[in-house]
Parts: structure tokens; C-alpha cells; sequence
């Protein structure tokens, strides 16, 4: 089963492979990741969807934790959570069935961001299982080409996020310092 | 206060004012910044042979202190070749900041000559690692590291810093605020639990302590002390731990694990609660987990909240850091022991003398050989000189689990011995670090015939700063760990085990400076160790042993820690 983690982290350059790192000592397959900044610039928001079993979950979580630059890391595998994905899809579009696409297209609710004579491009969000078939009916209008955005998660219970404070660090005096 | 100065007296500036006075290194092009500041600094540099060895030496001298120690290298090669040796001190919990250089910062990427991705290639092998390309990093980045490495769990850190960086001028000022906000240390312990701990351990009627490296990395032996004695519970410590308790304590069995004692390896199948302190049940010392400790509750105590449950599931965990909850524990403890002490009296009594039968049954004894040197003998000579108050480094193999057997540490971080990662090549590089340490004391650096090579270039360092080490090489011309697997799993074919060329020690230590002495007999092994001992400086020796001894008690890999193998019955050789 697919394991959903939801992760902040230090904006920091090779704090992602920290965490990735974790998953593929393990030989895990990382199925989709997304990583963006956060309202607070210094700190990135993570979603990692991954095959892991499910004894080694609650493991695998807490040695994200312990990462230095993790804030905080989540499982929302089993927790009340929203996941959503974004597709942009390309498809090509001869004048006969342009109408239908569009038609199918608002039945997802999936906007239409650029028309040209070829074809659409398309933006639909929403399930990933529902984006799937979305993707399965455009393909039965003819060639597309597809960009998916891998899942971003938000648990609908709030948790309390714990942040260490700034820390003294005693040190000797030396010489040149004083 | 602020003045400019360049990146390389920054650093060095930053290693004073966290207390080192002597870092292990070897330099290298992108070092020569930090090597001429080094030049005329207050700070000792230890010229080592090989990278490996600085991160060795840095983990010795961090393992006999409990501070951090510092090694250095340059980039490239130099970098690579530290990776053991953080990793050895990532497995066992070591506090080390390694420094690399690294190439000036716009050429990384182009594979500029000596260049490696040392950030990259480091970042499993340390518990965090920094890349810091601008002086005005360095201050930062230097006490970060030390606050890591330090605290909570330690661990290596490593610091990576490029040429530019060094060569660069910056504006110093001291840093007195560590800002992490992702790095949180749990230290205190839970009340309540610290309080239902001390209900159980006092409820049970078998109750067992299993102590590790985290009992010395706290400084908890005292603590550890008061909790086993008011319980009056049996205890072990690991591999890791050897020394936390007393070896002379009344209620020390001993190890446990694959090479551990009869009765520690049985008290652990018989007990009913498992008081699990500063350890992480290693395999090695577990056996089959199905079937370790199958009776008991488990209380597991540890300052990483990833190591609870991690193997074994837990009845009681606490995270926090070992000294304060044993302290709060002893305390606990003691404030029921009015009550419950006499109630528990008659339990007591029956587990310990179940312990002791046990002890009598299959007691950890030194063989005695009559024409040749038996290794146990060897170990139970080096007890006797040590008397619990020597440092001794061990290198990895059979001799390693003969000395934990049989040499007591009657004080914690006297026994230096590469545990998690099992390093070849670490007893030499060590003692070095732990003599650099504590030039006062008597150091023992104990090795097979395979590590003492793998360390050899070592040897000029030895003789180099004259330092007080004893190299007693165990010689049964094999790797015999792996011959004696080999012997007992794979039909006794043994495939590139035998050590058939050694250097003749007497001449290997001429050509060093070095006295050296090649010991064959019984009779004259404790007159040469102690004449080893006295003589003042470095002195090596090849103690040949018979080659075809195994270590026992022996728990197969993967077999049941109550399924032992035991030593078979010896011939008696009456002497003439």
C-alpha cells in the first residue's frame, strides 16, 4: 500500500536528499514527491507518496524526524487527509471532436489553458484516481501527452508543530577573542 | 568584538573555543590554507598515515573522553577515505567533527582534480553533514557541527569547506546561539513513566539489565550503578557497554549476544522484565528475535526516539537522556524499596540463585595451554596487568571477543572497540587517539594478525610521538573469525583465511624505532607482557597463539539466544 508523508523541512540545499536518501538505502521507490516553499521562505513543505510496508512505517517516520532538517514529518496513510494532484495534459484535437473534449473536460472540471489548431492543453486537479480516468477518457480522443504533479497532502487534523528553540553554546574563551 | 580575519583562523579560532586541543589529519592541495594556519596555532595536529586512521584516532580519542574529537583531510581521496570511519563512529554513537576540503567553489562540478562529492557521498555516513562554501559560513557551521555531534544521540558530523572559503576574509564574531529549529533533543523523561517503571521493575520477580554504549555516551554509570543495586537485578552490559558496571561488581554476569557468557545469554531467555538502557538490541546480541527474551516486559530507555520498538516492541519506553531518567529512576526506585524490598525478597533470592547455577555451569574460563599459547590465556595475562584500570583498543575479530570475555573494565571508556561496524583496521589508529587522550595511562592495543596490517602504516605515528601504546598482536596465523566460520558452516573449507606471510615483528619494529619481541611460550608470556609494560614508550608484540581455537559460547546468526554453542570438551594435558 501506498504510504502518504507529509513533511516540512529546512529550505536548505541537500536536505531532500536526506529524506530521500532514507527511502532508497531501503531499495524503496519513490512513486511521486512534490517539494515547494512554504509561507515562511526558509522552510519547504514536502508530499512523498512511497511503497512501504506497514510494519516499517512508524519507523521510517521517526528516522525522518530525527534528520536534522526535518521539522516534522507526518504518515497520513491512515489519517483523515486530503491528497490532490494537478495533470497537464496535451491532446491533439481534430475539429470533429474538439466539442466532445471540451464537453468531457467540464464534466472533470478541468480547465483548458492553451487552444491551438492541433489540439488542447488542459489543467484538471483534483483525486488522483479521478485525474486517472480523466487521462484514460482524453486518451480515447487520440494522442496526448501527459504531466502529472505527484500528490500534495494536508491532514484535516491539526497537529501541533513542536520547534526546537535556539540553543546557548558555552565555549571556552580564547586569546584572540578576548 | 569582531575582526577580519581569514576562513582557516576562523575555524581554527572556533575548534579552540570548543575545547580541542588536538585534531588527526593529513594534508592535502586544498588544505594548504588551514595546514599554514595550523602551522604555528596552539592546536596539536597528529600526522597520521592514512585518512582512515584520523577518523579512527579522532573516535579512540572521543571514546576514552566523551568529547568530540576532530579529524581532517583534504578533499578527493582525502574525503573518501574518512567514510569508514564515520561510519564506524555513526554506528556506534561516537561524537566526531570531521573537516574536509573541499575545491574552490566554482570549480565543483567540473571535475577539477581531487574533486569528489564529499557532501554527497557522506551524507549516510554521518548523522549531518554541512557544505559551507564562504568564510563567513564557517563560524556557523563549526559550532553547529560540534552542538550535533555532541548532544542527543552523538554522532559524526562532517564539514565540508571549500578552498575559498578558507582563503576568504571575513568579519569573526563569536557565535553563542545554536538556531536549529528542526534538531530537537528529548533529555528529561517522562514522570509518569519513570514512575511506572519503577512499579514494574519492582514487580517483577526476574528482573534483568541489559546496558549498552548509551549508559557511557551519558555518563550514566553511576546512575546505572544505583538503579542495579537497589533492584539487586543481574546485569550485562554489551559489547558497547563493557565497563558501565564494574566488571568486578557482584551483580555484573557479563556480555551477552552471540559470544556472550552462558549465563548472560540465559538470563535474557529466562528473565521476566527486560530493562533495556542506552542499548538497540543489535542482532548480535538478540539472536533470533522471535525468540529473544520471550518471557519478558520490556523497558526500553534510550535518547533516540527511533531505536525504541525498532527491533522489539516496548512495554515501557522512556526517551531521554540516560543519566537524568536513571537518576529519577534510582530515586523512584528507592522511595518503594521500603515496601516492596522485603516482598521481594524470596524472589530474589531463587533468580539469583538460578544465575549462579548457570554461572557455575559454564563459567567464562581462560584455557591454559601447556606447549603453545592459548589466546584466552593471552587475555586473562593482559586482565591480570590491566587489573580493570587499563584503556584497551581492540581491533575486530576473535581476539575482540575473547578480550571483552575476559579483561574487566572497572571504570567506563576504558574498552575502545569498533562494535556496530566491526572495522578491521581500527584497534592501532585507536589507541593512538585514546594514548593522545590520556598520556598517563597505560594503553593496550589489542590486534589480529589481518587488522595489525590493515593499521601497520600506523606504526610511524607510534614511534613518531613515542606515545605508550602496547601493541600485543594475537597471532594464530589466520582471520580466524572467518576460519572459524568457515570451519563450523562451511565444512571446514578454508578459502583465503590463512595469514601465511606476517613480517617478523622484531624486525618490523627495528625498522620503526620501535621495540618489538615475538613471544611462543606459555612460560615466558607474562614476564614479556610485563616487561612490555614497563618499558617506556611504544613496543610491539607478536604473541603467537594456537591457530585453531574458536570463540565460545557461540550463538549461530540467526539461531535462538538460548541455543548456545558451547565449547566441547578439552583433553586434560597433565603437565610433566
Amino acid at each position: 500500500m501506498l504510504m502518504t508523508i507529509s513533511l516540512l523541512m529546512e529550505n536548505r540545499p541537500g536536505a531532500l536528499m536526506r529524506v530521500t536518501g532514507l527511502l532508497t538505502q531501503r531499495g524503496y521507490n519513490i512513486e511521486s514527491l512534490t517539494v515547494a516553499r512554504t509561507l515562511d521562505p526558509t522552510l519547504s513543505r514536502m508530499t512523498i507518496g512511497v511503497d512501504v510496508e506497514a510494519r516499517l512505517r512508524a519507523l521510517v517516520i521517526k528516522q525522518m524526524n530525527r534528520l536534522v532538517n526535518v521539522l516534522q514529518a507526518t504518515d497520513l496513510t491512515e489519517v483523515q487527509s486530503v491528497v490532490r494532484e494537478l495533470v497537464l495534459l496535451r491532446v491533439r484535437a481534430p475539429m470533429e471532436s474538439r466539442t466532445a473534449i471540451l464537453k468531457e473536460a467540464e464534466i472533470f472540471a478541468a480547465r483548458v489553458v492553451d487552444s491551438s489548431v492541433e489540439g488542447f492543453v488542459i489543467e484538471a486537479t483534483g483525486e488522483i484516481e479521478k485525474l486517472s480516468e480523466f487521462i484514460a477518457v482524453m486518451g480515447s480522443y487520440g494522442e496526448i501527452e501527459v504531466t502529472r504533479s505527484g500528490g500534495v497532502a494536508v491532514s484535516l487534523e491539526a497537529k501541533k508543530l513542536r520547534l526546537a528553540p535556539p540553543v546557548p553554546r558555552s565555549q571556552t574563551e580564547t586569546v584572540e577573542s578576548r | 568584538m569582531s575582526n577580519l580575519m581569514n576562513g582557516a583562523h576562523i575555524l581554527l579560532e572556533c575548534l579552540a573555543r570548543e575545547g580541542v586541543d588536538v585534531m588527526f589529519g593529513y594534508p592535502g592541495g586544498v588544505m594548504l590554507p588551514l595546514y599554514d594556519a595550523i602551522y604555528d596555532n596552539p592546536i596539536q595536529h597528529v600526522l597520521v598515515r592514512h585518512e582512515e586512521n584520523a577518523a579512527f584516532a579522532a573516535s579512540g580519542y572521543a571514546r576514552s573522553t566523551g568529547k568530540v574529537g576532530v579529524c581532517c583531510a583534504t578533499s578527493g581521496p582525502g574525503a573518501t577515505n574518512l567514510t569508514t570511519g564515520l561510519v564506524d563512529a555513526l554506528m556506534d554513537s561516537i561524537p566526531i567533527v570531521a573537516l574536509t576540503g573541499q575545491v574552490t567553489s566554482t570549480l565543483i562540478g567540473t571535475d577539477a582534480f581531487q574533486e569528489a562529492d564529499t557532501f554527497g557521498i557522506t551524507r549516510p555516513c554521518t548523522k549531518h553533514n554541512i557544505l559551507v562554501t564562504r568564510a563567513d559560513e564557517i563560524a556557523h557551521a563549526i559550532h553547529e557541527a560540534f552542538h550535533i555531534a555532541s548532544t542527543g544521540r552523538p554522532g559524526p558530523v562532517l564539514v565540508d569547506i571549500t578552498k575559498d572559503a578558507f582563503q576568504g576574509q571575513a568579519h569573526y564574531a563569536p557565535v553563542h546561539e545554536i538556531h536549529l529549529p528542526g534538531y530537537k533533543v528529548v533529555t528529561e523523561g517522562h514522570a509518569g513513566q519513570i514512575r511506572r517503571a519503577a512499579q514494574m521493575m519492582w514487580e517483577a520477580k526476574r528482573p534483568y539489565v541489559y546496558a549498552g554504549g548509551g549508559i557511557i555516551s551519558a555518563n550514566a554509570h553511576e546512575e546505572l550503578r544505583g538503579v542495579v543495586e537497589t533492584l539487586d537485578a543481574p546485569a550485562v552490559c554489551t559489547l558497547m557497554g563493557l565497563g558501565a558496571l564494574p566488571g568486578s561488581h557482584p551483580n555484573f554476569i557479563s556480555m551477552p549476544g552471540m559470544h556472550g557468557s552462558y549465563a548472560a545469554n540465559m538470563g535474557m531467555y529466562e528473565c521476566d522484565l527486560l530493562i533495556a538502557l542506552g542499548v538497540r538490541f543489535d542482532d548480535r546480541v538478540t539472536g533470533r528475535l522471535s525468540s529473544f527474551a520471550p518471557h519478558a516486559r520490556v523497558i526500553h530507555v534510550d535518547i533516540d526516539p527511533a531505536e525504541i520498538g525498532k527491533n522489539r516492541a516496548v512495554d515501557l519506553p522512556i526517551v531521554g537522556d540516560a543519566r537524568k531518567v536513571l537518576a529519577k529512576l534510582v530515586k523512584a526506585l528507592k522511595e518503594l524499596a521500603p515496601e516492596m524490598q522485603a516482598l521481594r525478597a524470596a524472589d530474589r533470592k531463587a533468580w539469583w540463585s538460578v544465575v549462579h547455577a548457570w554461572k557455575n555451569q559454564h563459567p567464562l574460563e581462560p584455557v591454559f595451554g601447556v606447549d603453545e599459547i592459548k589466546p584466552q590465556q593471552l587475555m586473562y595475562e593482559i586482565d591480570k596487568i590491566s587489573d580493570g584500570k587499563a584503556i584497551v583498543a581492540s581491533d575486530v575479530g576473535q581476539h575482540q571477543m575473547w578480550a571483552a570475555q575476559f579483561i574487566r573494565f572497572d571504570q567506563p571508556r576504558l574498552w575502545v572497540n569498533s562494535g556496530g561496524l566491526g572495522s578491521m583496521g581500527f584497534g592501532l589508529p585507536s589507541a593512538i587517539g585514546a594514548q593522545m587522550a590520556h598520556p598517563g595511562k597505560l594503553v593496550f592495543c589489542i590486534c589480529g594478525d589481518g587488522g595489525f596490517q590493515m593499521a601497520l602504516p600506523e606504526l610511524a605515528t607510534l614511534a613518531n610521538f613515542g606515545l605508550n601504546v602496547k601493541v600485543v598482536v594475537m597471532n594464530n596465523g589466520y582471520l580466524g573469525m572467518v576460519r572459524q566460520w568457515q570451519e563450523l558452516f562451511y565444512n571446514n573449507r578454508l578459502s583465503s583465511v590463512e595469514i601465511n606471510t606476517f613480517p617478523n615483528v622484531e624486525h618490523l619494529g627495528a625498522a620503526y624505532g620501535i621495540k618489538a619481541k615475538i613471544v611462543r611460550s606459555p612460560l615466558e608470556l607474562e614476564r614479556a607482557l610485563r616487561e612490555a609494560v614497563d618499558e617506556p614508550g611504544p613496543y610491539l608484540m607478536d604473541v603467537r597463539v594456537s591457530s585453531f581455537e574458536n570463540v565460545y559460547p557461540m550463538v549461530p546468526a540467526g539461531g535462538a539466544i538460548n541455543e548456545m554453542v558451547l565449547a566441547p570438551p578439552r583433553p586434560v594435558t597433565v603437565p610433566e
